[in-house]
């Protein structure tokens, strides 16, 4: 640019084309991409830095202990090992039961149902991501997790001496209970996802099957499920993201286990994800140190869900470079 | 093996729309019929009646008969699904399915219906490769993708696909028209061996192709946009180029009109 | 050769065609109804959520007093007061929320679509990910960490607006960007051949050719947040009087007032629990049903 001081004829032709305009939404814009990824860093290094000096005065090990006790600034004891096991467990009951249903009905929407109907039921199914996770929690504690109570018990009455389904709590709250009910919240985006990628098989390898004398099911089982895999499995993969850092729901439904007892690994066991023991003391903030525990149970949070969608993300980046 | 087909009044409906009248036609068997005239005029369309491909697309409908050694395929008692294993379709663009090795597509028609045995399984699929002329450029090579052949490779594994079934007729819907010339050939002289085991019809754009490989030709043609197709002149291939009875056929050859 | 042979001869066949077996068939007729099936066992829960919301909180919704009333003065045994604070508070806390990640969001989407060719887009995309993975609770610790602990601030309704933003923002880029996306590139092309510069081109051509499907993008994201608990925990204290200020003390908001009301057992703070949720969920469906309105009848159809 040059630093004549004169008026340069050429930059009054240039600022009257809209150059001071360029220049400012330029700026906004790049501004606010720059905010992102600025947001993002801080994020991280902000819990990191909470978090550390509380892991640094653990006395306990972090990753493999299942005590948490930090009342005592000078005597730290928290470990992780519990939350993660509800975390985990109460997340892949969720997708277990959430990825096959959201199949059948992405299947359902785009290969069966009239052209007409497909879009409003997708739309109905679209609504269930619209109830607030707390909602969920309420109507799951008091009306769901009871009616599904005596299937439970069933269960646990026929296989509980597998430990998965030993005998736990009498009362609802149990990580069978959660289960069900992430299951539910996180069927949407699942079937969202799903549908798109069912929707784009090509019609060329779908009249392939028929030509060669498939029944409907055949086509579809020769030629969209395949087609879709890796789409499905991202989808389950942002599913699992979602379930794993779903909090209300759980703090209402999920009942705390007693501090000390006995580590049961069974769904029908009560017991805290990372999300619900950080909401559970939210009001308990008041010294540094016990802040610093939770953040660090939020940090481990946050990098297990970034892990979970990178994954998704990579498989979808992977399948556009194929079909593109 | 080979069937012959007796086309009578042959109406196909997407929908309201009316989009082929009143086609009656006999095609012979072992031998080749080629569908010509331009773009639209309902060639294609009445082709896939012949496998009941229509119905597969909401609002298609085909109404009259269309009997193959004297059974109509058109029937209610009919299963559509029934129909597309006896008939065998091939399509403008090679369609191998993408998620198949190169054995798996040959023997995809074969798996359907049943046949497990690998040994029965293995041979099909060898003779279909040789009747396709294809054997010898993948026989080293049957496990890997389907889609990682060439154009005209992947059209003729589309053929091995639909002959292995040992259909009665194979209907090819512009089959050369994605290919390079070379490959074009390959598959015309393809054709020509077909016919001494199955009837085979084809739908072309290219006349030259049209007189080069079919015994028959049927010309086919609209009086307006919007107008259903109708089936104009049918005879051997020889009298349809040289001396077509009809003025509308002997614009579209002679290059006037189409 | 063999096999089709004999099934052409079998008996059964009515025709001479090959016969598909009744297993595929009974298998074809099985599938139709297991995928309907799995259609009907995600509205059940939806029919039974809904229903069981509505029954419970309409009573006290229909009533004027729920809209006009705040629960201040109103024991937990007493009937009466209403959900205006809560409302105020979610309505004020969302908006301030939108009003801070819209213009970040829209313009962060330009800049990946309109200025793809510039140094940070990628990074910025990766991050926008990212952001769309964060648990709230997770974003509600990040504003705490930052603003009360680091900074000293207090808790107050303005850092649940800040934390709201933080997971509202990657929703309209990533919407932002679609829409822009879908913006046919001829447009753009005919504008710069005219010599129209590059920010006109973007606010006066493409912005409004995609502006209904933005908004629609917005209308989701800010019914997303407006059900989201968990930062306002951490955040915000509940209160029961109307609090308009967001930058001071305790402020009501409609999920906060459910998780009081529900640790009531008498029979006004259950009534009040419902009627709480059922507010909050008509809010969110209306803006939902809003959104999918506008993108329906206006805007480029995809």
């Amino acid at each position: 640019m040059s630093t004549t001081t004169d008026q340069d004829p050429d930059d009054v032709l240039l600022r009257q084309t809209g150059r001071t305009g360029d220049r400012v939404i330029g700026f906004l814009a790049s501004g606010s991409g720059i905010l992102v990824i600025a947001t993002v860093v801080a994020v991280g290094v902000f819990l990191l830095w909470q978090a550390i000096p509380s892991i640094l005065a653990d006395q306990v090990p972090f990753l493999t202990s299942r005590e948490w006790n930090v009342q005592n600034p000078d005597d730290l004891r928290f470990g992780i090992l519990d939350l993660a096991w509800t975390t985990i467990l109460s997340s892949v009951m969720a997708m277990v039961i959430a990825v096959p249903i959201a199949i059948g009905i992405a299947i359902f929407i785009t290969q069966y149902a009239p052209r007409q109907i497909a879009k409003p039921i997708a739309s109905l199914v679209d609504l269930l991501a619209a109830v607030p996770s707390i909602v969920y929690g309420l109507w799951g504690i008091q009306v769901f997790a009871p009616a599904m109570k005596p299937f439970g018990d069933w269960l646990s009455e026929t296989v509980g001496w597998f430990p998965l389904f030993a005998p736990g709590l009498t009362s609802p709250g149990t990580v069978y209970s959660i289960g069900l009910v992430l299951a539910i919240m996180i069927l949407p985006i699942i079937t969202a996802i799903s549908r798109e990628v069912y929707d784009q098989t090509p019609l060329l390898h779908k009249e392939a099957a028929l030509a060669l004398g498939a029944t409907k099911w055949e086509m579809v089982r020769t030629t969209v499920l395949p087609f879709g895999r890796p789409g499905v499995i991202s989808a389950s993969m942002l599913g699992l993201g979602r379930a794993l850092g779903e909090t209300m729901a759980v703090v209402i439904i999920l009942s705390k286990p007693a501090p000390g007892s006995e580590f049961n690994p069974s769904i029908f066991a009560g017991g805290e994800t990372f999300a619900s023991k950080i909401a559970n003391n939210a009001a308990e903030f008041d010294s540094p140190e016990k802040t610093g525990a939770y953040i660090a149970a939020g940090l481990v949070l946050f990098v297990m869900t970034f892990i979970v969608n990178a994954i998704a993300r990579s498989i979808i980046a992977k399948r556009k470079d194929f079909t593109e | 093996m080979s069937k012959t087909i007796e086309a009578t009044n042959v109406n196909v409906y997407y929908g309201k729309f009316l989009a082929v009248e009143g086609v009656s036609m006999h095609i012979a068997k072992n031998a080749v019929t080629a569908f010509i005239g331009p773009s639209g005029c309902g060639k294609t369309t009445f082709i896939r009646s012949l496998n009941r491909m229509i119905e597969t697309i909401p609002g298609g409908r085909v109404e009259g008969r269309i009997e193959m050694n004297g059974v109509n395929i058109l029937d209610e008692e009919v299963d559509p699904v029934a129909v597309r294993r006896d008939v065998g379709m091939v399509f403008q663009r090679p369609n191998p399915f993408p998620t198949m090795s190169i054995f798996e597509n040959v023997v995809a028609g074969l798996k359907l219906n049943g046949i497990k045995s690998k040994q029965v399984l293995r041979d099909t699929a060898e003779e279909a490769l040789r009747s396709a002329n294809l054997w010898d450029e993948v026989k080293d090579r049957l496990d890997r993708p389907g889609a990682g052949l060439s154009g005209g490779q992947q059209q003729r594994l589309c053929i091995a696909r639909a002959i292995a079934v040992k259909p009665d007729v194979l209907l090819m819907d512009e089959p050369c028209s994605a290919l390079d010339p070379i490959s074009t050939l390959a598959i015309e002289d393809l054709i020509m061996n077909l016919k001494r085991e199955y009837t085979v019809v084809i739908v072309t754009h290219n006349m030259q192709q049209a007189s080069r490989v079919s015994d028959t030709t049927a010309f086919f043609t609209l009086s307006a946009v919007g107008e259903p197709g109708h089936l104009i002149e049918m005879g051997t291939t020889e009298k349809i180029f040289s001396t077509p009875t009809e003025k509308a056929t002997e614009d579209y050859i002679t290059g006037r009109f189409g | 050769m063999s096999t089709t042979a004999q099934q052409r001869n079998s008996p059964e066949s009515p025709s001479s065609l090959t016969p598909v077996t009744g297993r595929r068939r009974l298998v074809d007729r099985m599938m139709r109804v297991v995928v309907f099936c799995a259609f009907l066992l995600a509205i059940i829960p939806l029919v039974w959520v809904l229903w069981i919301t509505i029954s419970r909180g309409i009573s006290l919704v229909i009533t004027p007093e729920w809209w006009t009333t705040s629960m201040r003065n109103v024991g937990p045994n007493d009937y009466g007061g209403g959900a205006a604070a809560a409302i105020q508070g979610t309505l004020m806390q969302a908006g301030i929320a939108t009003l801070i990640a819209v213009p970040v969001g829209v313009l962060a989407g330009i800049y990946l679509v309109e200025y793809h060719d510039k140094p940070f887009v990628k990074p910025a995309s990766f991050m926008t990910d990212v952001l769309t993975g964060i648990p709230s609770i997770v974003s509600g610790l990040f504003i705490y960490a930052l603003f009360i602990t680091t900074l000293g601030f207090n808790r107050m309704g303005l850092l649940v607006s800040l934390a709201l933003a933080l997971l509202m923002v990657p929703v309209v880029v990533r919407g932002t960007e679609e829409m822009l996306r879908i913006v046919p590139n001829e447009l753009r092309e005919a504008s710069y051949a005219l010599g129209v510069s590059r920010y006109k081109t973007i606010t006066k051509v493409v912005l409004p050719t995609a502006m209904s499907g933005i908004i629609t993008t917005i209308m989701l994201g800010i019914a997303r947040i407006m059900g989201e608990t968990a930062p306002l925990l951490i955040l915000v204290g509940y209160t029961a009087s109307l609090n308009p200020n967001p930058f001071q003390g305790e402020q009501a908001a409609l999920p906060l007032m459910i998780n009081v009301e529900r640790g009531n057992p008498l029979p006004p703070g259950q009534e009040r629990a419902w009627a709480a949720a059922l507010t909050l969920i008509l809010i969110v469906m209306l803006l939902n049903i809003g959104a999918r309105f506008i993108s329906r009848f206006s805007g480029i159809k995809r």
